[in-house]
């Protein structure tokens, strides 16, 4: 095993410092192994759908905007991935979307301007869900991504080409997005840590938008510590976002090995039924060192979080049914050919453009804001979110952070869910209270079950994610979780 | 069947004119070349999200002040969702429920509500039809798109198409008087749709309504409204019924013609724009707004009739627009001792001054000073100089400027005064116009014309008109 693949990103950029790695050396090892991935043999994963030529492929920061960070930069030659969501100034951005084939926007995101502003380089576009509509990476328009654990599995979604090469070496570390369990489900399926910021705290100014209320950028990384390192240069206010806020502090990296008077909330509602047993049985060991490392477990109840999925569903999709509207054909992406007219050009560009599952969920969204039935869909699942935000409030004046499975199975096989989306929709079951309540959450591996990752989830409340990553980096440090059996 | 009554009320649109567009940070456009006035968020690329502009929303605070709305401490923004290739996102960010401002008046009408919202591109047709359906091929130019709108809603307050269009005029004015639009029809800057009913005079219910577009001036508003009221009239006259549609006026033919039915009307779908925060108004938006009122129109006509004495007429001569008004005031402002009285001023600013002046042009800008015209007015109500030398005096002071009793004394245009000087030149008069002298002392009043025109004739205009047919009358004994 090579040296360099050993270091997790923080390690790299402190040996760039220290001049014992060359940042030209890093990108060199990590380009050569994300297009041998991404190759013509066809036998790789399947994490990308662009990888760069050579830092020239860089983008530059936002469109009409200065250039963050200074020269060199804290992150200086650390290799990036990027959700292909993210968009990048002249480099494909196609949100994993048959209708966007070709796309190369005149600007960059904002969150991946900070982080290139830092010093990060652009190395590759990584897979996901069709508009971040999934939980498996199989609704790509560029084909699935395969799980590094086991080939014949999914990797999760939607950020799973994200997850997926970070798992496998393919990447130090990744970018991606969570809508309602996107970054975290992933990331537990691949063994690695997945971070979904609180609401606000970085931009969504050039995120391929899903569902605005609910769309969060975050890390995928090896490492507590990473996911960190990589936290702290996201956030911020960013005039373009006008829903973004400012972080109340620098994020810190997290230190401490003992969770002495941490207060552990396990909510009876997210722990128990319709959570596999190796699931389950993983997660309460992780629980017992917890408590050995001083934390105190609370039972909590979170009562409306059972009915997160029913409310997601309905506005998920839609705002996704609003947002996904200006793929219509007339400026950019896909235009149907020898259309009579305009409904029929607009009708077959969308018909051939978007695959199932993102028509599935427009016509959900459409059908909850139509005339008549919006009060008894969109207004009702706004008021189940209320509901569920009052129940962590609630949960959180008695425990510092929540703690639950991540997901309620391992990685499943390729085709096993995508037959019946509502047996995938329950991915998202312990991720999505928390996403509708806008606040922050970690996923990291705590133990195999059957020989595949199983996630933890922390959540705090907002802007919480200091505290967070202490807990999670304790509790990493004792679990000593070993992902190097998923190197490609 | 008893007398059938025009309900009508009017929405509306005003293109704000500030620096930016109303979600991005792109200048608005004065005749750019196309689709150079744009950036990834007002062509709606994806990822790009909307920031509201602040000014538009203080523009629209100072409407709301102007009209007497209740101004919402928090109001939101809404998707209208629907598909056209002039909106870029596919929605239009608009108001709904929680407009910024509620309720308010205008003179005798009643304003519903005032909200924010962008403005769509523009598309250009090409081929024939001149419309979307069979066009060789349609183009768009976004450097319209994103402009800052307001839209102004009625309550149905107005009764007749003269009415419609009175009001809209006041409703220009004013908005011109706060300096938050240009306000221009032909541009496009200010465009107004009307809903129209009809019912039987006396009742309380509203009939069924249309709702008629594209009146781009006010002639085609009068026009427009005229014909929908007529065609609506004849229908229920005739036994028929009104159909709840959108109309389209073409004001070439003068003809309406239906652009949808209610079946075919949009489901907007609005739900909230979760890309943009509540507006909140806090006290120091509301203090800001109101530093920047300045005196409306209404009420400066209403100060002219009650400081100056002015017929309700010229206070809203010189109030409606505001350039005169201002020239006004600043002229009495400069005037001598004795000063002139304003309601003659008045009538020499909205009348003969302005009928000299270029079309719109303000008297500001023209030679002659508000100080130079209140002498000459106050020269003309002592009696000093005839009125008909008084316009003399103002042609010059158009051409060239300076001091009215310069030109008077330069140009020998002094009165005439009294008995001594007049009464040999009106006794010429009457004997050179022996028909007319027997035909007033007969008692026709009228036949005095060409005795005084006589007279005006041999002094050059600088008799005073009362005091020749004085001097006539006396001198004919009657």
């Amino acid at each position: 095993m090579s040296d360099l693949l050993e270091l997790t990103a923080a390690r790299a950029a402190a040996a760039i410092e220290r001049g014992e790695v060359g940042a030209e050396e890093l990108f060199a090892f990590y380009r050569e192994r994300a297009q041998r991935d991404a190759g013509a043999s066809g036998d790789g994963l399947n994490c990308f759908t662009w990888v760069a030529d050579g830092p020239a492929d860089t983008p530059s920061p936002g469109w009409g905007k200065e250039p963050g960070g200074a020269a060199g930069g804290p992150l200086l030659g650390v290799p990036l991935a990027v959700k292909d969501l993210f968009c990048t100034k002249g480099v494909p951005s196609q949100s994993g979307s048959r209708i966007l084939e070709g796309y190369r926007p005149p600007y960059t995101a904002s969150a991946v301007g900070k982080l290139t502003g830092a010093g990060a380089t652009l190395l590759a576009k990584t897979n996901q869900d069709e508009f971040a509509m999934g939980s498996s990476t199989e609704n790509s328009a560029y084909g699935p991504t395969l799980n590094p654990w086991d080939r014949a599995r999914v990797p999760g979604g939607s950020s799973g080409g994200s997850a997926a090469a970070v798992a496998a070496g393919l990447a130090p570390w990744a970018l991606g997005t969570d809508t309602g369990g996107s970054i975290r489900q992933p990331a537990a399926l691949c063994g690695i840590v997945g971070l979904k910021p609180t609401y606000g705290s970085v931009s969504r100014y050039g995120m391929i938008a899903f569902a605005s209320s609910l769309d969060q950028a975050g890390p995928l990384t090896r490492d507590v510590t990473d996911a960190a390192l990589m936290l702290r240069h996201m956030v911020g206010r960013d005039g373009c976002d006008a829903t973004s806020l400012q972080f109340p502090h620098e994020v810190e990296l997290p230190r401490g090995e003992r969770l002495d008077g941490v207060r552990l909330g396990v909510p009876a509602e997210l722990t128990g039924e319709g959570i596999e047993a190796g699931v389950l049985s993983a997660f309460r060991a992780a629980l017992e060192r917890a408590e050995e490392l001083g934390a105190e477990l609370h039972e909590i109840a979170l009562p409306h979080a059972p009915h997160g999925l029913s409310a997601y569903y309905v506005l998920a999709p839609a705002e996704a049914s609003s947002n996904l509207a200006r793929f219509d054909g007339v400026r950019y992406g896909a235009r149907a050919q020898d259309a009579t007219d305009l409904l029929d050009m607009y009708t077959r560009t969308r018909h051939d453009g978007f695959g199932a599952e993102v028509k599935r969920r427009i016509m959900l969204g459409t059908y909850a804001l139509s005339s008549g039935y919006y009060d008894a869909y969109y207004g009702r699942a706004q008021r189940v979110r209320t509901k569920i935000a009052e129940d962590f409030a609630t949960a959180f004046a008695a425990v510092d952070l929540i703690v639950t499975p991540t997901a309620p199975t391992v990685a499943f096989k390729l085709g096993e869910k995508t037959g019946d989306p509502l047996s995938m929709y329950l991915n998202d079951y312990c991720t999505v209270p928390m996403s509708l309540a806008g606040i922050p959450a970690i996923s990291i591996p705590c133990g195999l079950s059957e020989g595949l990752p199983v996630g933890l989830q922390l959540a705090g409340p907002a802007f919480s994610e200091s505290r967070m990553l202490d807990a999670a980096y304790a509790l990493e440090t004792a679990l000593q979780f070993d992902g190097s059996g998923a190197y490609a | 069947m008893p007398e059938l009554e025009p309900v009508i009320g009017l929405e509306i649109h005003v293109q704000l004119a500030t620096r930016t567009k109303m979600f991005c940070g792109c200048g608005l456009s004065f005749g750019e070349p196309p689709n150079t006035r744009t950036c990834p968020v007002c062509l709606g690329l994806p990822g790009s999200l909307p920031v509201a502009n602040a000014q538009a929303v203080h523009f629209g605070l100072m409407i709301g002040l102007a009209l007497g709305s209740e101004l919402a401490p928090r109001s939101i923004f809404h998707r209208k969702n629907y598909f056209y290739p002039d909106l870029p996102k596919g929605y239009q960010i608009s108001q709904y429920d929680e407009p910024l401002c509620l309720g308010g008046r205008l003179g005798d009408v009643r304003i519903h509500r005032v909200h924010l919202e962008e403005d769509a591109a523009k598309l250009t047709h090409v081929g024939e039809s001149g419309r979307i359906h069979g066009s060789d091929e349609s183009v768009v130019d976004f450097n319209r798109g994103g402009t800052p709108l307001a839209e102004i809603v009625t309550e149905p307050d107005i009764r007749t198409a003269e009415q419609a269009s009175e009001w809209l005029k006041l409703l220009r004015t004013t908005l011109r008087a706060l300096g938050v639009s240009d306000v221009n029809m032909e541009e496009g800057s200010l465009r107004c749709d009307a809903n129209i009913s009809l019912r039987p005079a006396g009742t309380e219910e509203l009939g069924t309504k249309t709702e008629l577009k594209n009146m781009n001036s006010f002639r085609f508003i009068e026009r427009g409204i005229k014909a929908e009221v007529e065609r609506q009239r004849k229908l229920i006259e005739g036994g028929g019924q009104v159909v709840q549609e959108t109309l389209h006026f073409d004001p070439n033919s003068g003809a309406i013609s239906s652009l949808r039915s209610k079946e075919e009307a949009h489901d907007y779908r609005y739900f909230p724009e979760p890309d943009l925060l509540p507006v909140a108004i806090d006290e120091r938006m509301l203090a800001a707004a109101r530093e920047a009122m300045t005196e409306l129109p209404a009420d400066r006509a209403e100060r002219f009739e009650r400081e100056h004495s002015l017929s309700a007429e010229s206070a809203q001569l010189l109030a409606f627009r505001s350039e005169l008004g201002d020239y006004f005031e600043a002229s009495l402002a400069a005037a001598g001792d004795p000063a002139p009285p304003a309601q003659a001023l008045a009538n020499w600013v909205a009348g003969d001054l302005v009928s000299r002046l270029g079309e719109g042009e303000d008297p500001a800008d023209s030679n002659v000073e508000p100080a130079a015209l209140a002498t000459l007015v106050a020269m003309v109500s002592g009696k000093q100089v005839s009125v008909g030398a008084g316009r003399q005096v103002l042609d010059k002071l158009v051409a060239e400027g300076g001091d009215p009793a310069a030109i008077v004394e330069s140009e020998g245009l002094a009165a005439i005064g009294g008995g001594d000087e007049l009464a040999p030149i009106v006794a010429a008069a009457l004997e050179a116009n022996p028909d007319a002298a027997q035909r007033v002392r007969e008692g026709n009043a009228k036949a005095i014309g060409p005795i005084i025109g006589a007279v005006m004739r041999e002094t050059k205009g600088r008799a005073d008109g009362g005091e020749v047919t004085r001097l006539v009358n006396e001198q004919l004994g009657i």
